[in-house]
């Protein structure tokens, strides 16, 4: 709404230490209003550290934010009207009981009374905990209580959400429902910055993805984009006989992109284009008497993105550069 | 759409709607509140037949005349146990994150607590009160100064509220915040006139008792309120040293509440 050039969240270099630890190394993000940006990173990337300090829980020692028009440190105040927060751990009271925790949280968010009771049934409601909401929230199973804290933050309907790895620890079908639920936000034009360490959460649920690592950004794009600026496409192909494999990388070579490698039968060629490669391989092979078992063009999932950027380790991170740049 | 209305005593209406939530938890546990209230009767019976005996009070007609406004103003000074408990497992929990990241002024959490304590404590007092009627004490004085008397009970536990405050918030844990309280101010609501008259302690004991202890301050003016006994300065020290509590330990809990940093 009051998002300053159709950014919902912008960032600029964003630093934060904690003693030796640079859990943030400026960081730059960008999220257009109304859509939702996924950040991976392993374990320590900084992604609850970038959370907190876009929700103003933590000031950065360097760096400007501003979310949805407001900036984190100076606006704090007005920002927060502005945002839901489902942090890592779900940050529920558990001496009440469901309906009492969300109205307790509308009415902080100055919903008025009746205001915030309509919306604590609303939301029970869709978070199929209507059964439960009155009874105390000590009882709830994990996913429920994950769910009631998610509630929690879509409350006040603010146009900007925040939600730190929100479906870990659910079962499939609670992690469904809380997609379903998310992404009846988007509709409503909430704009969601949400971390995940499931490829396939991103894959689903993100309209663009920033790969984080030891607090910088390595990698942005729609998760298409990642996938072919990291591995691009290939073809992988079941040879008839493995002793073929050296012959049948050079007969490919006008097709590929880079050199073909193969595992034991499987030889993986990475490929320019998609169009028509099967057909021009299969040529290819057949020209020079080469058996074919069996052919496909692959694309990587983000796991091997995920892999690529930030598994494969530090020794070969200025490669990884090249590759991004 | 902005979800902020802007009413006028918003930070008011806050604390009210988090002191809410503090006292709905009794609800459910009621023996919290059973377990809240057994030991101050308990200790009334123990001092006053156990030891009021052998405890000279010159000046009063009963032992229990002279002990149950020295006990309960021990009891309410540690009312704020509840907030240092409270604070501490909101930290544990993460759930001080939520209220952190909602539209609410950052003191607003901790009133709520200190809010919530002046309830509990009404409900300490009128306990007390009642079990001190019970066996053989009484009111000297009128009305007003009885009430008085409720009053500045009630503002010197608020002014303790924000002491446990600090504690919960710097407290690595609930048990470690109930300890540190514990072992900081026990010693001193008993080197004071709560429970023997200072001039029976020991020469150094006496002087801090007698002269320097607010524990004495405010117990001496709970007397002279409740037992028409000379008030000298008592009641204006006892405000006083009240609103100074209240003046150092809300700021530095406020600050500590702010740059509190959970999991
Ligand atoms: N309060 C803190 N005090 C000290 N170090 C911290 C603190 N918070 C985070 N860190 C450190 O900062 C780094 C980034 O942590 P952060 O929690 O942001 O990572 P993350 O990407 O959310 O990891 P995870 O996937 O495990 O949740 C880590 O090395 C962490 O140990
Ligand atoms: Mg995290």
């Amino acid at each position: 709404m009051s998002a300053n050039n159709g950014y919902a969240i912008e960032a600029e270099g964003l630093s934060k230490s904690f003693g030796e630890v640079r859990a943030l190394d400026g960081l730059d993000l960008q999220v257009a209003s109304g859509t939702v940006l996924g950040l991976l990173g392993p374990n320590g990337a900084g992604k609850t550290t970038a959370v907190r300090i876009l929700t103003t829980l933590l000031e950065p020692d360097a760096g400007t934010a501003r979310v949805a028009g407001h900036d984190v440190v100076r606006e704090a105040r007005s920002l927060r009207a502005s945002i839901g927060l489902a942090g890592q751990h779900a940050a529920i009271d558990e001496s009440l009981t469901g309906f009492e925790n969300l109205e307790m949280v509308g009415r902080l968010y100055h919903l008025g009374r009746d205001r915030a009771r309509d919306r604590a049934h609303q939301l029970l409601d869709q978070f199929a905990l209507t059964d439960s909401g009155n009874r105390v929230a000590k009882e709830y199973s994990g996913g429920m209580a994950r769910r009631l804290d998610l509630a929690a933050a879509l409350v006040a309907a603010p146009p900007v959400i925040f939600l730190d790895e929100p479906t870990t620890g659910l079962d499939p079908r609670s992690r469904q429902q809380l997609w379903e639920a998310i992404r009846e936000q988007v509709a409503d034009g909430t704009t969601v910055l949400l971390t995940t360490q499931y490829l396939d959460e991103a894959d689903h649920l993100a309209d663009s993805i920033a790969v984080i690592d030891h607090g910088k950004l390595i990698a942005e794009g729609t998760s298409d984009e990642l996938k072919r600026r990291v591995g691009g496409d290939r073809i992988e192909i079941a040879l008839s006989d493995p002793a073929d494999a050296a012959r049948a990388g050079e007969a490919l070579e006008a097709l590929a992109s880079e050199p073909a490698r193969h595992d034991g039968a499987i030889l993986i060629v990475p490929i320019r284009q998609r169009r028509e490669a099967i057909a021009r391989a299969i040529r290819a092979l057949d020209a020079i008497g080469v058996g074919v078992e069996d052919i496909a063009v692959r694309r990587p999932t983000l796991d091997d993105v995920f892999i690529a950027l930030t598994g494969r380790l530090a020794a070969e991170k200025s490669r990884q550069s090249e590759v991004l740049r | 759409m902005n979800p902020t209305e802007r009413a006028i005593p918003t930070v008011i209406a806050d604390s009210m709607i988090l002191a809410r939530r503090n006292l709905l938890r009794f609800r459910r546990a009621p023996e919290l509140v059973i377990g809240f209230l057994i030991q101050p009767i308990m200790f009334i019976l123990l001092f006053v037949y156990v030891l009021g005996g052998a405890i000279q009070t010159p000046g009063f007609d009963d032992y229990v005349d002279f002990l149950i406004p020295g006990i309960i103003v021990q009891t309410i000074s540690f009312g704020g146990f509840l907030t240092a408990i409270g604070l501490a497992e909101d930290m544990q929990k993460g759930l001080i994150d939520r209220f952190r990241s909602l539209p609410i002024a950052r003191s607003a959490v901790l009133s709520g607590r200190t809010l919530a304590d002046i309830v509990t404590n009404v409900v300490t007092i009128a306990v007390m009160v009642t079990v001190g009627l019970i066996i053989g004490f009484s009111f000297r004085t009128g009305p007003l100064e009885v009430v008085g008397g409720i009053g500045l009970l009630l503002l010197f536990g608020y002014a303790f509220s924000w002491v446990f405050a600090l504690m919960g918030l710097s407290a690595s844990s609930a048990e470690a915040a109930q300890q540190i309280g514990f072992i900081a101010i026990f010693p001193l609501t008993f080197a004071s006139s709560a429970f023997v008259p200072p001039d029976s302690m020991p020469a150094i004991l006496e002087t801090f008792a007698a002269d320097i202890n607010p524990f004495t301050t405010v117990v001496d003016a709970l007397r002279a309120l409740w037992l028409g006994t000379p008030a000298g300065n008592d009641i204006w020290a006892a405000i006083v040293w009240s609103l100074g509590l209240i003046a150092v330990f809300a700021p530095l809990a406020t600050r500590s509440y702010r740059r509190a940093v959970t999991g």
